[in-house]
């Protein structure tokens, strides 16, 4: 395998990481509003254990998408310069997410009044809304190709990413983040609100395979390859064991089904670009590909060494983190809020 | 405004913005790490209180920091298109590594530090810290690196094929001259910030907590007890001048000494560093140095100003009012009688090299003139709080006066715009640059490899550039004010007594223990 096309593959391993572990972390914030909607005091306690389910992982996990970014500037700088430049307002919206949730998780329970948690919540759940549905629409559109002129100059507006394909890629990862964070959350909690978690993500699995389903056959038969039937294949037999699981309430199970439907999810879009990056929908001869977007030889050489010694670096302790706090969380164990009044009293 | 001036504008905020928060995250981490060490060595817990307490402010600075932080990773993309196309082969791999070295290392053991009091055994805890704190200097090195790059472009040769430059020399990349001068100046910069917000909250405290034990005691004599000053600090209420002498002796005035000593030698760093990086600049960047001075003509024995007015940012109008002879050659190359080129001869000398008559190669005189002297004179304020501070807490003295606890607060802001202004200086310093041609190394065809900066802007309209600016400067702009909102909240209330108590390291199997922190 030549280097640029072993690029191209660790491009989409790592944004394959990145939406297989902060899947859970939007769906979880999305969950907020429906798993923590209860009545007070019980309901902010809930709200607690949502967040504290992905509270010491979802900041390592958001660099996954850091990393993603980097190495597509330093492996395939024509692709980074071009998409990033395309998708400028969805990414400002998306940026804009992510900006208020990072601060929105942090500081929330600094402060104990309700007010404040209120505010605090509607930025988690912003945060957590528009990357789950954009980062869908945004690589469906990558995949459906773009206006593109001979100079890789992106040449549409803002509408043009609304297109019907790339609102089923919104709807897929929308949905598909939604059902994994449940099934996650249930495989963090105990008591009710694993109960709960399971309801959910029982009720919503058959909605999100079928969904799932129509934008995977959509995207084999648009832009597949023969040997990408196998991955619709992989992911359909994800997608129908997400369903058993979660009716037969087999959170583990239905997590590894989970991982594997959004992983596969990932590889398809990957898989139907290869070897284009970035196709044209102006002229197939102003398509942006592995081979002219792609960084020097030696560059990518200096990459891969880097990425062999660090990655598995990075794995093991990301993993030795999840196994630290793998133990099961529940209302009893949050602790009170320790956060100051919003005013100072004067005593 | 073009789309080139409003793109300018919205890099530089958002990236002046999340300076004004990362030299405190890189300086106090380390910080934080030895105040826990020292606990963990002495079991004193006065070293507990204090690094719970300065974690809880440096979580809340964290926070923002990291949020800012993810849209300058897309920001190049975005509106620097044509810049990231052209530099992608050298400049995307320091990038990379930044997120695979750094980012990784101090997002995952923050979450594990913030999360793991009683739950980690007490060593590996420690640990967590510490690999945070390698992780927020590892990453400033990368990022340096890479805007190093920028400003003095090394290890890379012309690629005709692809028309832009590859990178040829990995190594060289890294050891950049300029990265080696530039990371410590910056590091010594974060040190100085935080160390110097440490001990003005050190001796803020000092000072609250001497005038409160001494109206304590001035009302029982009186008989009146409303001349106490209100307080709704857990360790203030309550507490007998003796307990409060005693908290300043114990937990204020080792931990303000210790900080003390660290503004002390970040302060000594900076000079160092920022002489180096001054006689580098002057070799490699002099249109930078030329502005810096306002030398408009080439002068031997060239004299430093001081002050100087009726500045256009041109060289129209300049008068030097107050100068320092022979001063400016021997900052360029510690020769008194050196010859230091000015911004004329340096426009006409540019202008031919590179075959491009009626570019203007001067950045903004004002900016550059005025920026250069700020950071100097902010950077003063830390060592008022530096010697003052000594001064106050010499011979195992602890009591502070209350005028300077209030003039401490003074200089708060101060190592926070010495920075900004060091940067200003850096990246307006360079302009019309966004790559500067490398005027030193003069073998090979170095002079190929720049690019102006209105060569890498993307083609967007500005309507849409004008979304973004105003988008993330309000964003930016109320995200602040909360930031500073909570940060006085919790330098106000102090530490707390339940701090000092070291969590237990609960057993495993015990599935109901409350957490010892939840969000």
């Amino acid at each position: 395998m030549s280097l640029e096309n072993f690029w191209f593959l660790v491009i989409a391993v790592l944004f394959t990481m990145y939406f297989v572990l902060e899947g859970f972390d939007f769906g979880v914030g999305m969950l907020m509003s429906f798993l923590g909607r209860h009545s007070e005091p019980d309901g902010d306690k809930r709200r607690r254990v949502l967040l504290n389910t992905i509270g010491p992982v979802w900041d390592g996990n958001e660099v996954w998408l850091l990393t993603g970014g980097g190495a597509l500037f330093a492996a395939f700088g024509g692709w980074y310069a071009t998409m990033f430049s395309a998708f400028y307002l969805p990414l400002f919206l998306i940026l804009i997410g992510l900006i208020v949730r990072v601060v929105a998780i942090e500081w929330r329970g600094k402060i104990n009044d309700v007010r404040w948690r209120r505010w605090c919540d509607v930025g988690i759940g912003l945060g957590s809304w528009i990357p789950a549905i954009l980062w869908g629409v945004a690589f469906a559109n990558v995949v459906r190709g773009l206006p593109i002129d001979a100079d890789h100059q992106y040449t549409g507006g803002f509408f043009n990413l609304l297109n019907p394909y790339a609102l089923l890629g919104g709807a897929t990862t929308l949905l598909a983040f939604l059902t994994h964070g449940a099934v996650f959350v249930a495989l963090k909690t105990s008591g009710q609100m694993r109960d709960d978690a399971q309801t959910f993500a029982a009720r919503l699995a058959i909605p999100t395979a079928v969904v799932a389903a129509a934008f995977l056959i959509w995207t084999q038969l648009a832009y597949g390859e023969a040997w990408t039937w196998a991955i619709v294949v992989i992911a359909a037999v994800a997608a129908v064991g997400m369903v058993v699981a979660t009716a037969a309430r087999r959170e583990g199970w239905a997590f590894v089904a989970t991982c594997i439907a959004i992983a596969g999810t990932i590889a398809m879009l990957f898989g139907s670009l290869f070897p284009d990056v970035l196709p044209s929908t102006t002229d197939a001869a102003y398509d942006l590909t592995v081979a002219n977007t792609s960084s020097s030889h030696y560059t990518l050489v200096i990459m891969t060494w880097a990425a062999a010694i660090m990655t598995p670096v990075v794995i093991a302790y990301q993993g030795y983190s999840y196994w630290i706090f793998r133990k099961r969380l529940s209302v009893d164990q949050i602790p009170p809020s320790i956060g100051l009044p919003l005013q100072s009293t004067r005593k | 405004m073009s789309v080139v001036d409003i793109s300018r504008w919205q890099f530089g905020i958002t990236t002046v913005y999340h300076f004004i928060l990362v030299p405190l995250t890189i300086g106090l981490a380390p910080l934080i790490a030895v105040m826990q060490t020292v606990w963990h060595r002495t079991g004193n817990e006065q070293w507990l209180r204090a690094t719970k307490f300065f974690g809880k402010i440096f979580l809340i600075n964290f926070a923002l920091g990291v949020a800012t932080g993810i849209v300058q990773e897309f920001q190049f993309g975005m509106n620097w298109s044509e810049y990231s196309r052209y530099v992608a082969d050298v400049f995307g791999a320091p990038l990379a590594l930044e997120a695979l070295m750094a980012f990784f290392l101090e997002s995952t053991f923050i979450g594990l530090w913030m999360f793991g009091w009683g739950r980690l055994p007490r060593r590996v805890h420690l640990a967590c810290i510490w690999l945070v704190a390698i992780g927020v200097n590892a990453s400033a090195y990368f990022i340096v690196a890479a805007n190093s790059w920028m400003q003095h472009p090394v290890g890379v040769e012309w690629d005709p094929e692809r028309g832009r430059p590859a990178m040829n020399n990995f190594i060289a990349v890294i050891t950049n001259n300029t990265t080696l001068v530039a990371f410590p100046h910056v590091i010594m910069g974060a040190f100085l910030t935080a160390s110097t917000v440490v001990a003005i909250v050190g001796l803020w405290w000092m000072a609250r907590n001497t005038y409160r034990a001494s109206k304590i005691e001035e009302a029982a004599k009186l008989g009146d007890e409303s001349i106490i000053p209100d307080t709704s600090s857990p360790s203030q209420v309550g507490a007998s001048p003796a307990q409060l002498r005693h908290d300043n002796a114990t937990l204020w005035r080792p931990v303000s000494i210790f900080a003390l000593w660290v503004v002390i030698g970040s302060g000594l760093g900076l000079f160092v560093t920022g002489d180096m990086q001054a006689q580098i600049m002057f070799k490699q960047q002099p249109m930078k140095m030329a502005a810096a001075e306002s030398l408009c003509e080439t002068e031997t024995g060239a004299s430093f100003s001081v002050l100087s007015v009726g500045r256009q940012n041109n060289c129209d109008n300049i008068e030097h009012i107050i100068t320092i002879p022979n001063m400016l050659s021997f900052l360029a190359d510690h020769n008194f009688n050196s010859t230091v080129q000015g911004v004329n001869e340096l426009q006409k000398q540019y202008e031919e090299a590179l075959n491009m008559p009626g570019q203007n190669f001067a950045p903004n005189l004002f900016v550059t003139y005025w920026s250069f002297r700020a950071m100097i004179t902010w950077a003063l304020g830390s060592v008022v709080v530096a010697f003052g501070g000594l001064w106050f807490l010499r011979k195992k003295r602890s009591d502070v006066p209350r005028w300077f606890g209030r003039l401490v607060l003074w200089m708060l802001p101060t190592p926070f715009l010495a920075n900004a202004s060091g940067w200003i200086f850096t990246e307006m310093g360079r302009q019309p640059w966004v790559v500067v041609p490398n005027w030193a190394d003069a073998d090979g065809d170095p002079l190929r490899i720049h690019m102006l900066v209105q060569d890498g802007v993307s083609n967007h309209t500005s309507p849409m550039v004008w979304t973004t600016l105003i988008g993330f400067t309000l964003l930016y702009g109320a995200l602040g004010v909360v930031w500073f909102y909570l940060e006085r909240r919790y330098v106000i209330e102090g530490p707390s007594d339940k701090d000092a108590a070291a969590p237990d390291v609960g057993s495993d199997d015990d599935e109901s223990a409350e957490l010892s922190f939840a969000y």
